[in-house]
């Protein structure tokens, strides 16, 4: 349930929040500020380069929460396609 | 924008969501708060007055943003007064909350403020949560980097709020403008600095803060006061216009610069001795929002909420109820030969003013509980765990109190709504609440059930079916959800980025003002809406009323040999009669017709109009329409004898099993409640939402009547 398949269009090495699993440790690779959610994410703090955790998945698989910069943030993983992560750990 | 000396200096309360902002408000103006709403949407304006030195300031607090560039109309609203451009006015001085332990996220929106032009001061919130974590923040290096006065406040405990008084008290004398230099690369500072420069040179005086804000975001405060200077306004989009073509950084520049300023602050600030540990907010949280046992406490803690607004709320409206009732019957005699001012007093005024009465313990309850859960940082994990329940239709998971608040009763369910974070899916809400089963419908259909389901078909189906009905609404309720996203509120899909904040204990003073400011609002907006109808039904019901008439009707109650043989005495007859030949009674014999498909006739049409003050009224106006009286209980035999024998002019049986169902149905879906509607207009700020409401309830209730009506009739022969 927590692990989609990569993405069309998603360069080697990132991949997209659909694919994210509990504990994951991620960075920012890249940000469409096309997008309405992925503006307010960067505005809450998830600009490129920033690492962050998933550090809970809500029971029915979707929304998910994340720790960055020490704030606990839920989003769902469909509205911030738009933006790419690398895995750190 | 110099303040002005002829009116109380105005204070804009400014910040992050969950940064402690209301609890400061509520700390520094204590009982003085407005509740309002701004003008046209469902966006609630809280303002105060607090004491400052000698006099008094009146303070708004500006619903909580994370950005000066909104997404949805309440942070369009909020922005609009901290830029200014608020019916207000421009603020006197803003006070920019700041959460210590979201020390980054919060300077981020501090830095966007800048562009407002105004005296500011920082309130540090959350540093008791801070120390409790082992770290702590320098505020006097941060007041340096800032360039505003810092001050570290404990709402609850009241440390600082002083402090904070007097800083407010010197930002607005000294009338000193915020400028911080944040290190933009050369791509923004070059271009502000020769504006800044060109501005000077025009005269108009102003901080590169404001330009740099007014650069980067056409909505800044400055763009407003240039609008009608053209050279700048092309000076500012053009150099607007370069700076976001440029593809590699354009668009993610000014967040990543904002941070990458907001990050060196903090590690010069603060004071963070290794790698803090596991907070106590993430054990608690790891099981209130398990995929199982979260669940299991969600599922308690809504049956808690929803026994106590049924339960808790019930003796209080009983106790209510017959205190309205010796209040009549000891106003009553004083009116005694004034036939008309005395059933406009007791009917009228007094029945007004009780009904609305009784609406206080459910909303007092349910805002005791919404306080608490959002006091205490539950009320977002309601948002985590019940996403997937209400995504699909533009709403989050905190639709859920609402809809099961509208279980009780649509109207405290109806004030819940504004637990949902814009103004959309607030209405979205508020539209739809109704539909749920309130415990108003349920005498109705007690009496329907008892009278035409129970005797034919036993208990274990009469249950069934009182249970089934409580669902007939939900199952409209779904489909009106997507038609209402498909049409009337169509958008662009907000952007659902929810914060879980640390849990926190409730403070009592934060949720006492709820509840109180809950009540408030109610008695004096919708309450008088509900007042003035309560007499214009009596109106409707009472006139015309001759003696003439009643002359008439009792001649022709000594001539009715079979209704006197059926035990309708006198009194009761000529109450019966009276209904029948008043306005409403006119009224509904006027659209029999109309409802006849459904097969009401003009005794049940008259009787389903009379409710309108409030669903459960039907059961007393059936009483009085059937020559019974009004004080009917819906479990009482002799109504459902009366309505069982009811025949039409023609001698067909009036009430068939059919006629009882589709009468069920017609009140599962109509909008026979004028406290629902009055609510509507109070929370949604307009009558139009309102009249929608009521007319989509009723054409739906009409036409899901008319066809279980017509097929059920035909169905079974």
């Amino acid at each position: 349930m927590l692990r989609g398949k990569v993405p069309d269009g998603i360069a080697e090495g990132k991949v997209g929040f659909n694919c994210l699993c509990l504990g994951q440790t991620c960075r920012v690779v890249c940000v469409d500020p096309s997008g309405g959610v992925s503006c307010r994410l960067m505005e809450m703090g998830l600009t490129p380069g920033t690492e962050f955790t998933v550090t809970k998945v809500a029971p029915f698989g979707d929304p998910i929460e994340i720790d960055v910069r020490g704030a606990r943030i839920c989003l769902r993983r469909v509205e911030a396609k738009e933006i790419s992560v690398e895995k750190v750990s | 924008m110099a303040s002005q000396q002829d009116r109380a200096a105005l204070i804009a309360l400014v910040g992050n969501p969950n940064s402690g902002k209301t609890s400061l408000f509520n700390a520094l103006t204590g009982s003085n708060q407005k509740v309002g709403n701004y003008p046209g949407v469902t966006v609630e304006r809280v303002t105060g007055k607090m004491r400052l030195g000698d006099s008094y300031a009146s303070v708004v607090d500006v619903p909580g943003l994370y950005s000066m560039r909104p997404v949805s109309v309440d942070e369009e609203v909020a922005t609009e007064v901290i830029s200014g451009t608020a019916a207000e006015g421009e603020p006197d001085v803003l006070v920019c909350v700041v959460d210590a332990s979201n020390l980054e996220r919060n300077l981020f929106f501090f830095s966007q403020t800048l562009g407002a032009q105004a005296p500011t001061v920082v309130a540090l919130t959350m540093t008791d949560v801070l120390k409790s974590e082992g770290r702590a923040v320098d505020d006097r290096k941060l007041s340096e980097l800032l360039g505003v006065e810092v001050v570290p406040v404990v709402s609850h405990k009241g440390i600082g709020l002083d402090d904070l008084r007097s800083a407010i008290t010197r930002a607005i004398d000294e009338h000193r403008l915020p400028e911080v230099d944040m290190g933009f690369p050369a791509i923004v500072r070059e271009p502000v600095f020769e504006l800044h420069e060109q501005l000077a040179r025009a005269g108009i005086d102003v901080t590169k803060s404001a330009v740099r804000e007014a650069l980067l975001d056409e909505n800044a405060a400055l763009n407003h006061r240039l609008a009608n200077l053209p050279e700048f306004v092309t000076a500012f989009s053009d150099r607007r216009a370069a700076i976001l073509g440029n593809a590699a950084t354009g668009k993610t520049l000014d967040a990543q610069a904002r941070y990458a300023w907001a990050g060196r602050v903090r590690k010069e600030v603060m004071n963070e001795p290794g790698v803090s540990s596991r907070r106590a907010s993430d054990r608690i949280d790891d099981f209130l929002t398990h995929r199982v046992f979260g669940l299991i406490v969600f599922a308690a803690v809504m049956y808690l909420m929803f026994q106590s607004i049924y339960t808790l709320a019930r003796p209080l409206m009983d106790l209510i109820a017959s205190g309205f009732d010796w209040l009549k019957g000891a106003v009553s005699p004083l009116l005694n030969g004034h036939p008309v001012a005395q059933s406009l007093v007791v009917d009228g005024v007094v029945t007004g003013i009780g009904t609305v009465v009784t609406f206080l313990p459910q909303i007092v309850i349910l805002f005791f509980f919404i306080s608490v859960l959002e006091g205490s940082g539950y009320l977002s994990r309601v948002a985590f765990l019940m996403d997937r329940l209400f995504g699909w239709a533009g709403l989050n998971g905190r639709a859920f109190i609402p809809f099961l608040s509208s279980f009780a009763c649509a109207v405290p369910g109806i004030m819940a709504a504004r637990v949902m974070p814009d103004h959309r899916s607030r209405l979205a809400t508020i539209l739809v609440a109704p539909l749920m089963s309130c415990s108003a419908r349920l005498p109705v259909y007690i009496l329907l059930i008892g009278a035409f389901v129970e005797p034919k078909f036993g208990p274990v189906v009469a249950g069934l079916s009182l249970f089934l009905m409580h669902f007939v609404g939900l199952f409209f309720a779904v489909p009106i959800l997507w038609l209402l996203n498909k049409s009337l509120l169509k958008g662009k899909r907000l952007p659902f980025v929810l914060e879980l904040p640390r849990y926190q204990w409730p403070r009592l003073k934060d949720v006492a003002l709820t509840m109180v400011s809950r009540a408030k609002v109610f008695m004096k907006t919708a309450g008088t809406i509900i007042f003035i109808l309560s007499i214009v039904i009596w109106a409707l019901l009472y006139f015309p009323r001759s003696q003439a008439a009643d002359a008439r009707y009792q001649v022709d109650y000594t001539h009715a040999t079979q209704i006197q043989a059926s035990g309708v005495t006198l009194d009761k007859y000529v109450d019966g009669r009276r209904m029948a030949d008043s306005y409403l009674g006119r009224f509904g014999r006027a659209i029999e017709p109309a409802f006849k498909p459904a097969g009401f006739d003009w005794r049940l049409t008259t009787a389903i109009l009379a409710a309108f003050p409030a669903r459960e009224v039907v059961v007393s106006a059936m009483g009085i329409i059937f020559d019974l009286g009004g004080d009917m209980e819906s479990g009482s035999s002799d109504l459902k004898q009366a309505v069982a024998r009811a025949t039409w002019p023609d001698g067909r049986p009036l009430m068939t099993i059919w006629t009882a169902i589709s009468l069920m149905v017609f009140f599962a879906l109509c909008s026979q409640c004028m406290a629902t509607l009055a609510t509507i207009k109070r929370e949604t700020g307009t009558w139009k939402w309102a009249a929608f409401s009521f007319t989509y309830m009723t054409l739906l209730a009409y036409m899901t009547s008319i066809i279980v009506f017509q097929v059920g009739t035909r169905l079974t022969g």
